[in-house]
């Protein structure tokens, strides 16, 4: 009977899974992944692909707000710069994807850590306020910069494998493969930041920003590394949305887009990296079930159709508020606990 | 010179608008610490329901605007209970997401019961063409400016010579030392909430009458951060003359440069500097720690 689990070594300290029940999982997980996309249909590969995006986009955030402590409203107009960027190099240098994915990411990087800058003198509340005003920035250089970005106008993205090739259609059997690929290394890299010296920094930089310092952890380099690091990410997620939608539109990275991923990294668990996952999973498929719910209803309830955005928009509200106010932690706390109550019966307390 | 004065008019109309609902925003940043991200859905509550109580039963104006400031204070002491007080101690981002779920709920609750599309409201304040030194305006913005200024003396007049008006202000100055002389710091932030959702409702009101009934109101809210943070984020007086220069501002921007489309981004790129290079804004307290 155990009570608990003991380290009896560095290694066995650093280790990312400890138990074999961990490693058991971990393997039925991978089965699923690589088993889901043969017995799934469209509708349901298209929801899987949504989650992984909005995973490896929620991973990014994570990683600066849940990590390093550095709240940001920005997201949204980060993705855009990822998504605008595959698009317009895919689209006027005819490059292909292989180019264009990677180069969103680093635009964005960059993108990432300029904004980054006015977090050295700002903290908490104005620093949220300030990448609030870099969401809307953003968004309005993208919407009046017509000879670049064409304006309010969607761009068509092109997905070519090699410069001078013509546009592939992918299926959305074949964007799984390629998302599922980026989402599993995401979540490698980032989980394996946390066990670097980088990692630790940012998480002495959210706990206590005075002492990090003092521990001589240079503030400046780390604050812009966490933007960039994160930013990567995001711009990652961005450029995949460009190649998977193929439209690129500004009204998809809006400050709601931004609220949206703050929401996912929040009910999933900030400063946890499959929270993060957890937390796309469920903020991905919650809508989507309330349509389903909204549509098998409607032929009973009378004008049913007609609000399912509102009950769509009131539970993402409602299930914010609950989740702040009776797990703040998330859902990686919950299935935490709920392992620990099996694991150490009839001991856990 | 016409051009100019009409812009002012229009400039200070904003300015009216966003002071109503800056007043509030200060007030619970002043007492509690909360960021309300949910004051812009506070203002579309405030124009939805004048509209339901007007054009949909029909009552008298007067009676419409008392039933809906009950109503807004009531709710904002309800939302102080359920949601916020048991946040009390919580870390920053997490006061921010529950604004922010807060308006989500909010924004869902009106579009589910009153729809999308913009409601034509009964405006009951006259719009007559008035000439002001050769410059053409509607008298429904001189009346808004008027509105909004006689709420912010009256408030001026509550914090200074009313009882809770004046324990508000022991709260927003030091919770401890107010708590020590016998002030319930939790009313004070009842009485916070309430108030903010008043003056964001009278705000709805004046909009309502200005433009027309529309889910788009709660844009309103997301422009007030640039009000608050040049004014200074504790300051009351910080927060009228924040209003009036960005009101001012978004107005000549889209009077005078291009298509006009800058007034839409001119505040934030304001805010921006201000964080730069004054961060606790013209009249706030400077306690921004450099790290």
């Amino acid at each position: 009977m155990e009570s608990g689990i003991f380290h009896s070594s560095y290694e066995k300290d650093m280790a990312l899974r400890h138990t074999p029940i961990e490693k058991a999982r971990l393997a039925l997980v991978i089965l699923f992944l690589l088993v889901f996309p043969f017995v799934a249909d469209n509708y349901w590969l298209n929801l899987a692909n949504t989650i992984g995006v909005v995973a490896i986009g929620a991973i990014g955030l994570n990683i600066l707000t849940g990590f390093t402590g550095q709240i940001s409203l920005g997201q949204g107009a980060f993705l855009a710069v990822g998504a605008y960027t595959a698009a317009l190099m895919s689209i006027h240098m005819g490059a292909p994807m292989w180019l264009t994915i990677p180069a969103g990411a680093i635009t964005t990087a960059i993108i990432g850590a300029i904004f980054g800058i006015p977090s050295l003198r700002l903290k908490g509340l104005y620093l949220a306020i300030a990448t609030l005003a870099a969401q809307e920035i953003i968004i309005w250089v993208i919407t009046h910069w017509d000879a670049v970005t064409g304006g309010v106008d969607a761009l068509n993205t092109k997905n070519y494998l090699w410069f001078g090739d013509d546009h592939h259609f992918f299926t959305e059997f074949q964007f799984y493969w390629i998302i599922l690929a980026l989402a599993a290394l995401v979540t490698i890299a980032s989980v394996n930041i946390f066990r670097t010296r980088i990692g630790r920094a940012f998480i002495a930089i959210r706990d206590q920003d005075i002492a990090a310092e003092v521990m001589g952890i240079n503030l400046f380099k780390y604050k812009m590394l966490a933007f960039a690091t994160s930013s990567f990410f995001v711009g990652l997620a961005g450029a995949l949305i460009a190649h998977w939608r193929q439209i690129v539109t500004w009204e998809r990275f809006t400050i709601e887009v931004s609220i949206f991923y703050l929401a996912v990294i929040i009910i999933g668990g900030l400063g946890s990296v499959s929270g993060s996952i957890y937390g796309a999973i469920f903020m991905v498929m919650l809508p989507a079930m309330l349509n389903n719910l909204g549509r098998a209803l409607s032929g009973v309830v009378p004008g049913m159709d007609a609000i399912i955005p509102f009950i769509q928009q009131a539970v993402f509200g409602v299930v914010i508020i609950l989740f702040l106010i009776f797990e703040p932690e998330g859902i990686n706390k919950m299935w935490k606990n709920i392992r620990d109550y099996f694991r150490l019966w009839p001991f856990s307390y | 010179m016409d051009q100019f004065l009409q812009l002012t008019l229009t400039g200070l109309t904003i300015g009216a608008v966003y002071a109503l609902v800056a007043l509030g925003f200060v007030l619970i940043y002043k007492s509690s610490d909360v960021i309300n991200f949910a004051q812009g859905e506070f203002l579309l509550i405030g124009a939805y329901l004048t509209y339901f109580f007007l054009g949909q039963i029909g009552l008298h104006w007067s009676i419409g605007i008392v039933l809906t400031i009950l109503a807004a204070a009531a709710l904002g002491v309800i939302i102080e209970r359920l949601v916020l007080r048991p946040l009390i101690g919580e870390p920053i981002i997490s006061v921010i997401m529950v604004t922010i779920g807060l308006a989500s709920l909010l924004k869902a609750i009106v579009g589910g019961i009153w729809g999308t599309n913009p409601q034509v409201f009964p405006a009951f304040i006259p719009k007559n063409e008035v000439h002001i030194l050769g410059a053409v305006v509607t008298s429904d913005k001189l009346w808004a400016i008027a509105i909004a200024v006689f709420f912010l003396i009256v408030f001026t007049l509550f914090f200074r010579y009313n009882k809770e008006g004046i324990a508000m202000r022991a709260v927003a100055d030091d919770q401890q030392a107010a708590l020590s002389v016998g002030i319930s710091v939790q009313k004070i932030f009842a009485w916070a909430w309430s108030i903010a959702a008043i003056t964001a409702a009278v705000a709805g009101i004046i909009v309502a009458n200005v433009l027309e009934v529309s889910p788009n109101l709660s844009g309103v809210g997301l422009h007030v951060f640039p009000v608050v943070i040049l004014g200074g984020l504790d300051s009351v007086p910080g927060a009228l003359v924040g209003a009036v220069i960005i009101g001012l501002l978004e107005a000549y921007a889209g009077g005078y440069v291009g298509d006009g489309s800058l007034s839409l981004v001119i505040s934030y790129i304001v805010l921006v500097i201000i964080l730069m290079i004054r961060p606790y804004g013209l009249f706030g307290k400077e306690i921004i720690e450099r790290v």
